[in-house]
């Protein structure tokens, strides 16, 4: 199947896109919509617009969501087509999350971790009512405030591996891979799967995840922690020659632990699925860590047999943009194609009849 | 809740650290006048591109590409010899020149001290007072569960 | 695909003027040249080169190279490795081999260069070569895809041995060397489809 060029219909596109354009101004008496607003209060569609464009850029996210109508996805796709026209100056330092300054930090498995438990701005305590009082612009009380602790919040999964509890990682590449340069070869690296789970559909994650809780490929997680918080972002000038420090992100980091009953070499210990999404992003984190933690089942020597298990599958198809690209390109001419299908259906039926109308003399 | 052991920075990585988190306003709010300024040369930019963002797997074990930001740099050389130089997020190519300018001169030993008083400073002080903000806010959240009889029988 | 760079003095020398505008110039006189093997396009006219480089080939430099393009420069261009490694950010590599742009003044052994392979011919070396002059010195005959009838090249200082290393690129064929030569402000390319003839 392919779509065939075809010309004209400018009249009618550029019609279209000014339709378009009126109807996503909406009502005129109403005041448009500043993406500095977006920005600033519709924070977690820019993280996922920033996380599936695979570009941090609250501002330019902020635009996006704005021109795509918030349709997250299309806001995503402009995200991906504008990082195409700027060069890349290089690669950060590694993002030492340990060094986050946290706003929210909680852990599933340890009561009374060192540093302590905090909430942060979370929706998870809500009763997810309608609140009626935004429509009338209510400001809202503000926020109590406490003397900060200054205690370290050490990561869950380092006081676990303290204990040797966890399953040290394969020694790691010289050079990550990276899917925007070259495409894995398949079984992908590790490395290569947290890029592409990072970029992933949070739908598709989010999916693939609740399935390995659900049975396919199951192995019991744990939400050992998850944080969140500002990080800073370092880099190496080459006229320099020393680390600077560019500024801030927020992330969310999500460390699944789960149960790992050992092999006649290896002592029974934990295994752990790593998540890590730009903003406030608890459910994309969470679930970036149970598709993580499947996808090491070849190298556990665990049996792949379910959905969120294979590489291949998951790999090639939690790309929204591609996915996109591909359902909604059937929407372009095929008349070719179908030309020919249709007249072999025809052909097929005037066979079946003249065999028919055979049979019945 | 605040970093809890900040990697101890030479001066200049500090400077550096508390303009690439100010804004181009606040910066030439605090920058003498043109006319009192040595001149400069841009050496390169300013100009927008990107950083490849590495995390960690497991948040410690080996580096990954997480996605890409926006950065803006600038490079520029005085008058007076200093090359100053500044890579900020975002893009504004108006903040990286103004960094890359308080950078140079900043390395001035005979503009350093009035510089940094003036501009650097209270910048750092404003920068602080917001993360604490932040950290007060998270503090006021600190939670202590009490588990109660297990669930599952 | 990165080495880390090596550490620089900022040179004093810009790059482009117009960083858009002349880069997407120098692309477009770059694409021309491989289309047409052997037409002569100028290339970094107005551009301030540091020595020892040719404006034509700074201008393809600054058009071409960047971070994810290793290049090894030859030891006779290297009083300009500053410039590159500011300008282009170009991770600098020892071993010609693991370059995607080989930057010299003499013509490199063609076989010792990536080739690419028959599933990503692209991964093929690009060499920049930039002699003393183009249009004149020895001439060759070209032919193949973009030369509607054979068509005449000159240039100076290829080497005796250049049209038998061609030949033996040509026949790698998807795999291959491509060859940009630079002279003062003049550009023009060896493709490595087109065939070479000495006259």
């Amino acid at each position: 199947m392919a779509y065939v060029a075809v010309k004209g219909g400018e009249r009618a596109i550029e019609a279209a896109h000014a339709w378009r354009a009126e109807a996503r101004r909406g009502d005129p008496a109403l005041p448009a919509l500043d993406p500095a607003q977006i920005e600033g209060q519709l924070g977690r569609a820019v993280d996922r617009a920033m996380a599936e464009g695979s570009l941090y850029d609250r501002k330019l996210a902020a635009l996006a969501i704005a021109q795509a109508e918030g349709d997250l996805i299309e806001a995503a796709f402009l995200l991906r087509a504008y990082r195409t026209t700027l060069p890349r100056f290089g690669a950060s330092l590694p993002l030492d999350t340990e060094r986050m300054a946290i706003r929210r930090r909680i852990s599933a498995i340890f009561k009374d971790l060192p540093g302590g438990q905090v909430l942060g701005p979370t929706t998870d305590y809500t009763h997810r009512l309608l609140d009626f009082g935004l429509r009338d612009g209510q400001a809202p009380p503000a926020a109590p405030v406490a003397d900060p602790d200054r205690a370290p919040m050490p990561r869950v999964a380092d006081i676990l591996a303290a204990e040797d509890l966890i399953r040290p990682d394969p020694p790691a590449a010289a050079e990550p891979a990276d899917i925007t340069r070259a495409a894995p070869g398949f079984p992908p690296p590790r490395d290569a799967r947290l890029q592409s789970l990072a970029r992933g559909d949070e739908g598709f994650l989010l999916g693939l995840g609740y399935s390995t809780q659900r049975g396919y490929g199951g192995s019991h997680p744990f939400a050992g922690e998850i944080r969140m918080g500002a990080v800073s972002v370092e880099i190496v000038p080459e006229e320099l020659g020393f680390a600077i420090d560019i500024g801030e992100i927020v992330l969310t980091e999500c460390q699944m632990v789960n149960q790992f009953a050992g092999t006649k070499t290896e002592p029974a210990r934990f295994t752990t699925g790593y998540g890590l999404a730009f903003g406030h992003a608890d459910r994309r984190a969470m679930a970036m860590a149970l598709v993580d933690r499947a996808l090491q089942a070849r190298e556990l020597g665990e049996d792949a047999t379910a959905p969120a298990q294979d590489a291949e599958f998951v790999l090639g198809h939690a790309d929204n943009i591609e996915a996109t690209g591909f359902v909604e390109h059937l929407k372009l001419p095929h008349y070719v194609d179908f030309q020919s299908e249709i007249e072999a259906v025809r052909r097929l039926r005037a066979m079946a009849a003249t065999a028919l109308a055979e049979a019945a003399e | 809740m605040l970093n809890p052991e900040p990697t101890p920075k030479t001066p200049r990585q500090s400077w550096m650290a508390v303009l690439a988190r100010a804004d181009a306003a606040a910066i030439a709010d605090q920058l003498p006048p043109n006319d009192l300024l040595p001149g400069w040369r841009l050496l390169r930019g300013p100009e927008a591109g990107l950083i490849m963002l590495r995390g960690r797997t497991g948040g410690a074990g080996a580096p990954f590409n997480l996605a890409e930001m926006t950065v803006t740099r600038c490079t520029l050389r005085l008058a007076t010899g200093q090359v100053g130089h500044a890579t900020i997020a975002g893009q504004d190519p108006r903040h990286a020149e103004l960094a890359a300018l308080a950078d140079a001169l900043l390395q001035d030993p005979a503009r350093h001290a009035a510089l940094h008083a003036a501009l650097i400073a209270p910048l750092a002080a404003g920068q602080d007072a917001a993360r604490e903000a932040i950290a007060a806010r998270a503090a006021a959240t600190r939670v202590q569960f009490f588990a109660l009889q297990t669930m599952r029988t | 695909m990165s080495v880390a760079p090596a550490t620089v003095v900022p040179p004093d020398r810009p790059g482009f003027a117009d960083p858009v505008a002349d880069a997407q110039a120098t692309f477009r006189a770059v694409l021309d040249a491989l289309a047409r093997p052997g037409r002569i396009h100028p290339a970094g006219v107005g551009l301030d080169a540091p020595a020892p480089l040719a404006p034509a080939t700074a201008a393809l430099l600054l058009t071409l190279v960047d971070p994810d393009t290793p290049i090894w420069l030859a030891p006779a261009l290297a009083a300009a490795r500053d410039w590159i490694v500011f300008h282009c950010g170009a991770p600098l590599v020892a071993d010609p081999g693991a370059a995607a742009f080989v930057v010299t003044t003499e013509l490199p052994p063609l076989d010792r260069l990536a080739a690419g392979s028959d599933e990503a011919p692209e991964a093929g070396a690009s060499v920049i070569l930039q002699l003393a002059a183009l249009g004149t010195g020895p001439r060759m005959r070209l032919t193949g895809p973009g030369l509607a009838a054979p068509s005449l090249f000159a240039a100076t200082g290829l080497g005796a041995g250049f049209v038998a290393a061609w030949w033996a690129n040509r026949a790698l064929f998807p795999r291959g060397i491509d060859l940009l030569l630079c002279a003062g402000t003049e550009l023009a390319a060896l493709p490595r489809s087109v065939s070479v003839e000495a006259l």
